[in-house]
């Protein structure tokens, strides 16, 4: 998966390794793409920037920030196509009028001389959308689709082809450059964007803005580069209007190449809810954390104390899910599916992510708000009714529901959680004998059923023999001490059923069976336990290392990998996997600084007399 | 004008409506409600938002009826179909005029054009107040339209 992220904390852009712009959601992630070419390169339409001489390829983030350079080299010269979603603060939103959404372009030569040829297509809903076409002149080429405006200009003269698409043909020369605004407005009169040094300048602003956001950041360790890059992925799945993170910012990019495996993750799953605001507070971030959770507990109020699998950043339900008809699909993957039909599973184990999210915040900020130490007493008493019952599972298979092992232990962790903070004084509303007891009975539920003796692991089922990863959680949750013998087994039957290789796991036995690829947040995991003492620091250093070694040029990551290939399958980039990244190299941190604390502890007491 | 009925009927009608848009979001119908939108332009602490937003709720819909009271007076006098007219009047404007404003006057409501800087705040209601459930324009005609059915019934001119 080639392809760098752009976004501006309500909707993203992806841009392939050959500079063009292929995916682009205008004005939230869930909208319909204006860029589809991701999913469709003759109706998709794709904003492209192509050499007219073969060129070598090669591209970064602007350090420390989500503003991209693609570097072209040909023969006679070198190019740099600088791409932003431009951003700009809230206080300079207040002094000056800017776009709602601003996909800014600015190609410069560097050396000799380079000839490339630019073509923007914007095609609106897969070409669906009816769209009316305007050369304006000097206010730019406008396409009008329904009551929204998207408006191209730039330093060089434009030609509106009779395909509706816009060209240009530009010779630069070393220092030369040339600026391309496109932006969005739902709001009349649009805004009309602003060229020059003002163009330059935006850029600046927004680089500025990325090194102030990601400055913040608490970690020195050993895996830097990585986690402020996970961190900064994360930022632009954020919807900063809402404080929701969807889970990724496609849709239908297959889990196995050219199947039908393929799933719109525009939307906004509770079951990443533990892991994000983990890695939110512990880097720095606590006005995300509670933002996020904020909008865990309050704009999901339409259904609670019964909570749905997915929503959209506003806690609606996703739309219908549909198969658009006609697309070729991602490698020929198809249906292209727009909305998801997981919204109505049930899986119990979103409360233990969600009251664990929660709790963790809690414990920073202080004493919660009477409503919601309510919700939390809520869910408390919802889940005290429906452990027991069999759910669809995190792994969300559309089929029979079963008794997982996952879902128990979520389910523990909710009242584990939630006596913690009745212990803290924090949350006084809740029967702390009657949740006492039901957290007893769920771990002696999953010690006699989740466990088998003869192969000496916890199994993704009760009763059965199915091997299944999300069982390493126990440690992280801390259900089980990842030391204990039944969780140093367990990782040893995960390992030998699951593990597909050089630091990657199928999730489940059943999805090795199918053919499908690892799952990428499975590594951290082992991770996770690992560096929580299933083993040593050094053997938790080498699988992360390893499962990081699937990201693409500029670190960022999908939701699987085919592991004979090494490539990546699934939505992308996903949320899930970058804070699995994050929060295990955070535990490695932890366990670095516990040894050394205990190696400098140690001579002194041995010459204590 | 009837001074004492107003002041009856319009207490009695917002009682009526406060009632009816704190209920559907207890009902789980919308996450809309105006009280505490209006609680939380003066305070942060979300319990106490709730307590000051209905007084404010209170007072405004008081004033308010007396708009609905002048309509009447120059419309040749109360029946509950003119009030059903102006509360539906009254919903389309706070719907669309109003919830496009809000986010603009509440120091404590994101907007749309937020991003990537977060501050925690209320989500902003959108189109139609959309944002706060499908369920959420139904719920606001139909507390808005029953405000002035109560007001066109039983307020008295004379």
């Amino acid at each position: 998966m080639d392809y760098a992220l752009l976004g501006d904390g309500r909707c993203a852009a992806l841009v392939s390794g050959s500079a063009s712009i292929d995916w682009l959601c205008w004005p939230r992630f869930d909208s319909a793409p204006w860029f589809g070419a991701l999913l469709d390169s003759a109706r998709g339409g794709a904003w492209r920037v192509t050499p007219t001489r073969p060129a070598t390829v090669e591209r970064t983030y602007i350090p420390l920030t989500n503003v991209l350079e693609t570097r072209l080299r040909t023969a006679s010269g070198e190019a740099v196509v600088v791409d932003a979603m431009t951003i700009a603060s809230e206080e300079t939103k207040r002094d000056e009028l800017v776009a709602d959404h601003e996909l800014l372009r600015i190609i410069r030569c560097d050396a000799g001389e380079v000839e490339l040829e630019v073509v923007v297509d914007p095609r609106p809903d897969f070409g669906q959308a009816r769209v009316r076409i305007e050369d304006a002149r000097a206010l730019g080429i406008r396409w009008h689709a329904g009551t929204t405006l998207v408006t191209l200009r730039a330093e060089v003269p434009l030609q509106l082809d009779d395909a509706g698409a816009v060209r240009a043909t530009l010779r630069l020369h070393a220092g030369e450059s040339v600026a391309f605004s496109l932006v969005f407005d739902a709001d009349a009169p649009a805004i009309v964007p602003v060229l020059g040094e003002a163009a330059r300048a935006r850029i600046d602003r927004s680089i500025a803005w990325w090194r102030a956001w990601i400055g913040r950041a608490r970690y020195d360790g050993p895996h830097r580069d990585q986690v402020l890059r996970g961190a900064l992925a994360l930022k632009l799945l954020a919807y900063a209007p809402s404080g929701a993170i969807v889970a990724a910012p496609t849709t239908s990019l297959p889990e196995r190449d050219g199947g039908d495996l393929n799933w719109d993750y525009r939307y906004c799953w509770l079951r990443d809810a533990s892991f994000t605001a983990r890695v939110f507070l512990e880097l720095g971030y606590v006005e995300d954390a509670e933002q996020f959770c904020g909008w865990l507990l309050h704009t999901t109020r339409l259904t609670r104390p019964e909570l749905r699998v997915l929503y959209d950043v506003y806690g609606n339900e996703p739309g219908v899910e549909h198969a658009v008809p006609g697309l070729a699909g991602y490698h020929g993957s198809t249906p292209v599916r727009v909305g998801n039909a997981a919204f109505a599973q049930r899986q119990i184990d979103m409360y233990g992510e969600v009251v664990d999210a929660v709790a963790q915040v809690i414990r920073i900020t202080g004493e919660p708000d009477r409503e919601t130490r309510h919700l939390l007493r809520d869910f408390g008493e919802y889940v005290a009714d429906r452990w027991h019952l069999p759910d669809s599972g995190i792994w969300e298979p559309r089929g029979p529901l079963h008794r997982h092992t996952h879902s128990r232990v979520a389910c523990w962790v909710v009242f584990d959680r939630l006596l913690d903070l009745s212990a803290r004084r924090l949350l006084p509303e809740i029967d702390t004998a009657r949740f006492s007891a039901i957290r007893d009975a769920i771990r002696s539920d999953i010690e006699h059923h989740a466990f088998d003796p003869a192969r000496g692991c916890y199994v993704g089922d009760l009763d059965t023999a199915e091997l299944d990863a999300s069982v390493l959680l126990m440690s992280y949750y801390g259900f089980h001490d990842a030391a204990s013998p039944r969780m140093r087994s367990t990782y040893a039957a995960v390992e030998r059923a699951l593990g597909a290789g050089r630091g990657l796991f199928y999730r489940y036995d059943e999805s090795r069976r199918a053919g499908e690829g690892a799952f990428w947040i499975c590594s951290y995991w082992a991770v996770e336990h690992l560096a929580r003492g299933g083993s040593s620091l050094a053997a938790a250093r080498r699988l992360f290392a390893e499962a990081g070694a699937y990201a693409n040029d500029v670190g960022l990551m999908a939701e699987e990998v085919e592991p004979a290939s090494g490539a990546q399958l699934g939505n992308f980039p996903q949320a899930y996997t970058h804070v699995g990244l994050v929060s295990a190299a955070l535990s490695l941190e932890a366990r670095a600084r516990r040894e050394t604390a205990e190696r400098r502890a140690q001579p002194r007491a041995e010459v204590r007399p | 004008m009837n001074w004492t009925s107003w002041l009856v009927w319009g207490f009695a009608s917002t009682v009526l409506l406060t009632l009816l848009m704190s209920g559907s979001q207890g009902l789980g119908l919308t996450r809309m409600n105006l009280p505490y939108m209006l609680g939380t332009m003066v305070t942060a602490d979300r319990d106490r938002a709730k307590t000051i937003g209905v007084a404010i709720h209170l007072v405004n819909g008081w004033i308010f009826s007396l708009v609905y009271v002048a309509a009447f007076q120059v419309w040749g006098g109360p029946t509950w179909w003119k009030g059903a007219a102006i509360g539906l009047v009254h919903a389309t404007f706070v719907l669309t005029a109003g919830m496009a404003a809000l986010p603009g006057m509440h120091p404590r409501m994101a907007s749309e054009q937020r991003g990537p800087t977060i501050a925690r705040g209320l989500e902003p209601p959108g189109f139609l107040a959309l944002h706060y459930g499908v369920r959420t324009p139904v719920s606001v005609i139909i507390a808005h339209v029953l405000f002035g059915i109560v007001l066109g019934t039983f307020y008295r001119a004379f």
